[in-house]
């Protein structure tokens, strides 16, 4: 606790960014801060849009694919299996790379390394479904991201470039999600910024879309130039915020204005 | 690819009156809107939605541009005796989707 | 319900620097950006045929304050028997803002056993929603509620 204290107060200093880290009792998930209707709609699984994908999502699994010819199921069986708590424990390290991968990245590597077939694009229908499928499997449990030590210094990285002020607007992602979450911004509710629910189905998309696309949307909202999908910053700006909700429970497809 | 989910009771009671809830997957693009060189990108909406149970409609909707994207309709029944419910959703560009449900009513 | 406003600025000033015709730069046309109380009233007067439409007996569940004008939950029930000889035939749903009037007509039949319909809607405003039922006997009723919407129906593309 005071070595994460010091951490602190050398950002502090850094960055002039007052950023206060959010008590562990304090931390609420995003669904906390819907409206009931949001959250009727996130609740039932007829009722949210999130699942469509995941149904795409069921028949993409067992989908053969590739000049291997193998759909996923070929090698991990049945999903509700072989993937239950795997998104609870990502972004995860890749052996291959020594770099954390996020879920996209791991479907993407696994297509081309097993299926020997072209990844899929960011934000395509065939990706965030595979991903939806996937993060459903870990409903309800608990985030597990970032135990790993080698991880360490990604989930430090994630953190500096969750505190740094940038953009026109010289704003960092704690001076709202640390320090003025459950006040509102344009009519919404600023949360803590957990993602407990990606991917997830955002109103203002009108559709399915990752943390990532969420982050750049974030990023050119403050007037900054966004990093580039699949970019190494977003990944440890993902781990970082997986790390920084460990013990929350994941409720993918969530259903977010 | 799976575009519909359709929440029906599997079992009734003869005399109940149950709830029948159904999402389908469109972008439901109003017509309204523009690109950035300021085109019109063209209306492409889901128009008509209608339920059949045994081959007699029951439920129909005509849907307009204000509905929201991935449409969700729910409406109600009587459950009168087992069978099937079938759903079926037209619109722009020829779009042309079907499902089923069945029920079994004692 | 998305415009770029920049676009048709910027097809103007190219038009005027390329073309340098005077006089001969094309008009665009531009659909007005929302329904008139006028289109409203006719948009209603189609379903009931100047009928008198009486207020009652239907309820709008809308909440008063949406979260986001892209998906706003929306109940419309009629209290009223689903016999064969006297029910519900259709529930006709407007607004007043939108860039058009209508937002969905249901036709219900007897065995539907209750006529409630619930569903999403897009609201590009804070306006006036009106349902109007038609019975079996002819009647129309009518029930409308005000939504106010603080973050209309725009859609973020993916960036």
């Amino acid at each position: 606790m005071r070595f994460a204290g010091a951490i602190a107060a050398v950002l502090l200093i850094a960055n002039t960014a007052f950023a206060a880290e959010i008590p562990q009792a304090e931390r609420r998930s995003g669904y906390d801060f819907m409206k009931p209707d949001t959250k009727a709609m996130q609740d039932e699984d007829t009722a949210n849009p999130g699942m469509l994908w995941v149904l795409d999502g069921e028949a993409l699994w067992k989908r053969k694919a590739g000049t291997a010819n193998k759909a996923c199921a070929d090698c991990h069986d049945d999903a509700r299996t072989s993937m239950k708590g795997v998104a609870a424990r990502y972004p995860a390290l890749d052996k291959a790379t020594g770099r954390p991968i996020d879920l996209e990245q791991r479907i993407n590597s696994c297509r081309t390394n097993h299926q020997q077939a072209t990844p899929l694009p960011f934000e395509s229908r065939e990706l965030l479904a595979l991903t939806a499928f996937v993060a459903r499997q870990s409903q309800g449990a608990r985030i597990e991201t970032g135990a790993d030590p080698q991880l360490a210094p990604f989930i430090a990285k994630g953190r500096e470039l969750y505190m740094q002020r940038q953009g026109q607007l010289n704003l960092g992602c704690a001076n709202c999600h640390d320090d003025n979450w459950d006040k509102r911004l344009a009519g919404s509710a600023i949360t803590q910024g957990h993602p407990t629910g990606y991917p997830l189905y955002r109103l203002e998309w009108q559709s399915l879309g990752s943390l990532q696309r969420r982050l750049r949307a974030c990023i050119t909202g403050i007037r900054a130039q966004a990093y580039d999908y699949g970019a190494p910053e977003l990944v440890e700006l993902e781990l970082y915020l997986m790390s920084r909700a460990r013990g929350m429970p994941m409720d993918a497809p969530a259903v977010r204005p | 690819m799976a575009s519909a989910l359709i929440n029906v009771p599997a079992k009734a009671k003869r005399g109940d009156i149950i709830e029948i809830k159904t999402l389908m997957s469109h972008i439901m693009e109003t017509g309204y809107r523009h690109t950035a060189s300021g085109e019109v990108v063209p209306r492409n909406i889901i128009t008509g939605f209608t339920c059949r149970f045994n081959g007699n409609e029951i439920f129909r909707a005509d849907l307009f541009p204000a509905f929201a994207a991935n449409p969700f309709i729910t409406f109600f029944t009587t459950a009168t005796e087992s069978g099937k419910f079938e759903f079926e959703w037209i619109g722009d560009q020829g779009f042309s989707e079907t499902a089923s449900a069945s029920i079994m009513v004692e | 319900m998305q415009q770029l406003p920049n676009s048709s600025r910027r097809q103007f000033l190219g038009l005027a620097g390329g073309a340098a015709v005077l006089g001969a730069l094309p008009v665009v046309i531009v659909r007005p950006a929302e329904a008139t109380p006028a289109m409203l009233a006719s948009a209603i007067q189609n379903v009931t045929g100047g009928a008198a439409v009486r207020t009652g007996k239907v309820k709008l569940d809308i909440p008063p304050l949406v979260e986001n004008g892209n998906t706003v939950p929306m109940t419309v029930s009629v209290n009223h028997p689903m016999a064969p000889e006297d029910h519900v035939r259709s529930i006709h749903v407007f607004n007043e803002k939108n860039p058009q009037p209508n937002i969905a007509n249901f036709h219900l039949s007897p065995q539907n056993g209750r006529a409630q319909v619930s569903t999403r809607i897009r609201l590009a405003d804070s306006q006036k929603i009106v349902a109007i039922a038609k019975l079996s006997d002819g009647s129309f009723w009518s029930a409308s509620v005000d939504v106010v919407v603080t973050l209309a129906a725009c859609t973020e593309e993916v960036i």
